[in-house]
């Protein structure tokens, strides 16, 4: 299908889009942001997000495993201009960001009615598309300032995106101050990182500072320090498992489409620009990068599973609650990377397109409580189960799949990642993945009690089904989260792949440079 | 070692501006001292950036040399980068018509050309650009001594005159106007906040907040 859509497209679409999957979103938001009233302004960053869809599938089709598209900026060769540069992985990433963002959006619109005020949804909208941009930015640039940038765009717009649920909760307001803080600190540090590699190598050029510091790193200071600042820096970005302050007030108190949208993309991006560092930048078999996987990303990843899953449990709101299973599973993708192998690195990835999956149907469901005037509380769920089956329904798949329920997505990632550990001899990465798997049904298990259990309370509003859209999108990811647990064949070939293109078997993980 | 602490010491003030931004940030409560925290912070990096590209004895980055044939062939001032005297003849070549051959090279190859000499821009390649260290340092400027101690990374002079490394520079001048934005943002968050609850000190907010949710959980 995707090489039908290859031949379909015009050659000079074909051949720009590398740049143009993050050029659209960014210039349509200023059209976006002048668009007079919500509905118009949603109708145009749908159309937007499509396009986007499009182009980053051709991107897709483009790079099948091994082959890598690189687009110079402007004209200029890299390693001196900037260079968009895609292979299976980010390729994958940028295709499950687009397609979330195009999701969630659709979705959206009864909810953003209802949490934003009309005279500023077509600014908030533009403020999603900008942001949508950076994160496709940060997944395609083959620059390591540009990434920069890119997430910088990214991080401006989403700290905007989460005060906007202040008409709801002035809380939001704090929350997005904290992250602002944090992500402004995590950011520098990744440009202080930036600053020593330059020193180092003369090049930002990814590739090239593969080439030139990969043989260096391990006598080199300056190399390791810039190693240490860009993690740390990009860490941050990723919700790591110290680093992770910010995000479950930032979660909580946003808008619902913010928090869907951002939990199905955001930190997964940044995710991948740890991969990419890690990976691509460094060759995983330099020593002190191994002593680094092996004694700060992987405890800290287990860390992550443990602490937060079990701070999960006793949350009562249901987004916090959500937000930290989104560090907990940030943990688990930590553990799949930390392993440095391809079958660790593609289960990693796997979870990753499995958990945007469950987190946006959740996260979506939850905009439907909230948009039904209940609250996103146990209490607020309680027996919706009974008053809107089929969104209910939707959630409680959603939720199994989080679990880890056989037949879900969840499943097959998390089994792919004990093989993985298993294959590695990592036997205590297996007992913190059945550890975090039971947390995860303790809170999961809570989620279940309330919609489908608990009577429903007398003060509560009726819960009638989610508006038709939304009910559709939910829909469809609930079926995605059952399909992908049934056959995995897609979703799995696709992330094998996309750690294929990071650390093939027996090849150097240089970036494809010789 | 008083050598060694002196001869470093835009690095020393570098890490104590950084360190003082970081303290203020974390230990601060007002969210504007806060977010000049963050500025002081920053600022450091930026420093820290400039020091890089500073070359010893390096003039500003702006072409001193060849004004006068400049001058007479105006039309192609912008585009000379002056680093070389081989390629006078390249210089005159229309950069319009020089484009198509750099121009969007998307190549679908497991191999990456990229990091190969003919992979330069003509405009920016310098002749000697063969061996890894000069394709590193695309521009003269051995950074890569910042190792060994500011005021060694003396990068060979370009037809008489040392310039600064402008990348940092530009880099910088990036960072700056992200850096604005984030201000710009912060401040406005803080106006906000200062709407919403009365106050900017961080934990009378959260004071606030505990105070109703307590509320609330009595009711």
């Amino acid at each position: 299908m995707l090489t039908a859509l290859l031949d379909l497209a015009p050659e000079a679409l074909r051949y720009h889009s590398p740049v143009l999957v993050a050029v659209v979103p960014l210039l349509s938001a200023a059209i976006c942001a002048v668009l007079p009233g919500p509905r118009v302004a949603w109708v145009w960053a749908v159309l937007v997000t499509i396009v986007t869809v499009g182009l980053s599938l051709l991107l897709l089709a483009q790079t099948p495993s091994g082959s890598i598209v690189s687009y110079a900026l402007g004209g200029w060769a890299p390693p001196v201009g900037i260079e968009f540069r895609a292979d299976s992985l980010n390729a994958l990433v940028a295709t499950l960001v687009a397609v979330m963002g195009c999701l969630v959006l659709v979705a959206s619109f009864a909810s953003i009615r209802d949490e934003i005020r009309a005279d500023k949804t077509p600014m908030f909208l533009a403020a999603f598309l900008l942001c949508l941009a950076g994160l496709l930015g940060v997944t395609l640039t083959g620059d390591a300032f540009n990434l920069f940038v890119f997430l910088e765009v990214n991080a401006i717009t989403t700290y905007v995106l989460v005060a906007m649920g202040a008409s709801r909760d002035r809380r939001a307001l704090p929350a997005a101050f904290n992250y602002l803080i944090m992500g402004s600190i995590g950011a520098t540090f990744y440009v202080i990182g930036v600053g020593f590699i330059y020193a180092a190598t003369g090049t930002l050029n990814m590739a090239d500072i593969a080439r030139i510091a990969t043989p260096i790193a391990s006598e080199s200071s300056t190399v390791q320090a810039g190693f240490a600042f860009m993690i740390v820096g990009l860490g941050l970005k990723a919700a790591m498992f110290p680093l992770h302050q910010w995000l479950p007030n930032a979660y909580t108190y946003a808008p619902s489409f913010v928090t869907a949208f951002l939990a199905a993309t955001a930190t997964k991006v940044a995710l991948y620009a740890l991969i990419r560092v890690a990976f691509t930048l460094f060759d995983p078999a330099i020593p002190f990068e191994r002593l680094f996987f092996t004694w700060v990303l992987a405890p800290m990843g287990a860390a992550a599973v443990i602490a937060c899953s079990i701070q999960a449990v006793f949350q009562t709101n249901v987004k916090r609650m959500l937000a930290y299973s989104s560090v907990a599973q940030i943990g688990y993708m930590l553990i799949g990377v930390a392993l440095t192998t391809q079958a660790g690195l593609g289960a990693a990835v796997l979870h990753l397109v499995n958990h945007s999956l469950m987190k946006a149907a959740l996260f979506i469901a939850i905009a439907a409580v909230l948009l039904r005037g209940r609250t996103a509380t146990l209490a607020g769920l309680a027996g919706i189960g009974k008053q809107a089956p089929v969104t209910a329904t939707a959630l409680g798949v959603a939720a199994l799949s989080l679990i880890g329920v056989p037949l879900t997505a969840g499943f097959v990632s998390k089994w792919a990642l004990l093989q993985a550990s298993l294959a590695e001899g990592w036997l205590w990465a297996v007992a913190v993945i059945a550890i975090g798997s039971l947390l995860a049904l303790l809170y999961g298990g809570r989620i279940l009690e309330a919609v489908f259990f608990k009577a429903v309370p007398e003060d509560a509003p009726v819960m009638r089904e989610a508006p038709p859209l939304m009910l559709a999108v939910l829909i469809g990811l609930a079926l995605a989260n059952l399909w992908f647990g049934i056959d995995a064949g897609l979703t799995t070939s696709l992330s094998s792949a996309a750690a294929g293109a990071i650390i093939g078997p027996g090849e150097l993980a240089t970036g494809g440079t010789p | 070692m008083t050598e060694f602490i002196l001869e470093r010491f835009n690095y020393w003030l570098i890490i104590i501006l950084m360190m003082a931004g970081l303290y203020i940030v974390f230990s601060g409560t007002n969210m504007i001292k806060r977010l000049v925290g963050l500025g002081i912070f920053q600022t450091s990096v930026f420093l820290f950036y400039i020091t890089l590209g500073k070359v010893a004895g390096g003039t500003a980055p702006i072409l001193v040399r060849n004004w006068d044939t400049l001058h007479g062939d105006g039309a192609h001032g912008a585009d000379d980068h002056g680093g070389d005297t081989h390629s006078e003849g390249a210089h005159a070549a229309d950069p319009e018509l020089q484009a198509p051959t750099s121009n969007g090279d998307v190549v679908v190859a497991p191999n990456s050309p990229t990091a190969s000499p003919d992979g330069f821009d003509p405009l920016l390649a310098l002749p000697q650009a063969q061996d890894a260290d000069a394709i590193a340092n695309p521009y003269g400027v051995r950074a890569a001594d910042l190792q060994f101690g500011p005021g060694l990374a003396d990068g060979p002079a370009i037809d008489g005159v040392l310039y600064t490394n402008p990348i940092p520079s530009v880099l910088i001048l990036t960072a700056i106007v992200v850096a604005v934005a984030t201000l710009a943002v912060g401040l406005a968050l803080t106006v906000r906040v200062r709407e919403a609850y009365g106050t900017i000190e961080t934990d009378e907010v959260s004071q606030a907040d505990l105070d109703v949710t307590a509320a609330k959980g009595s009711e």
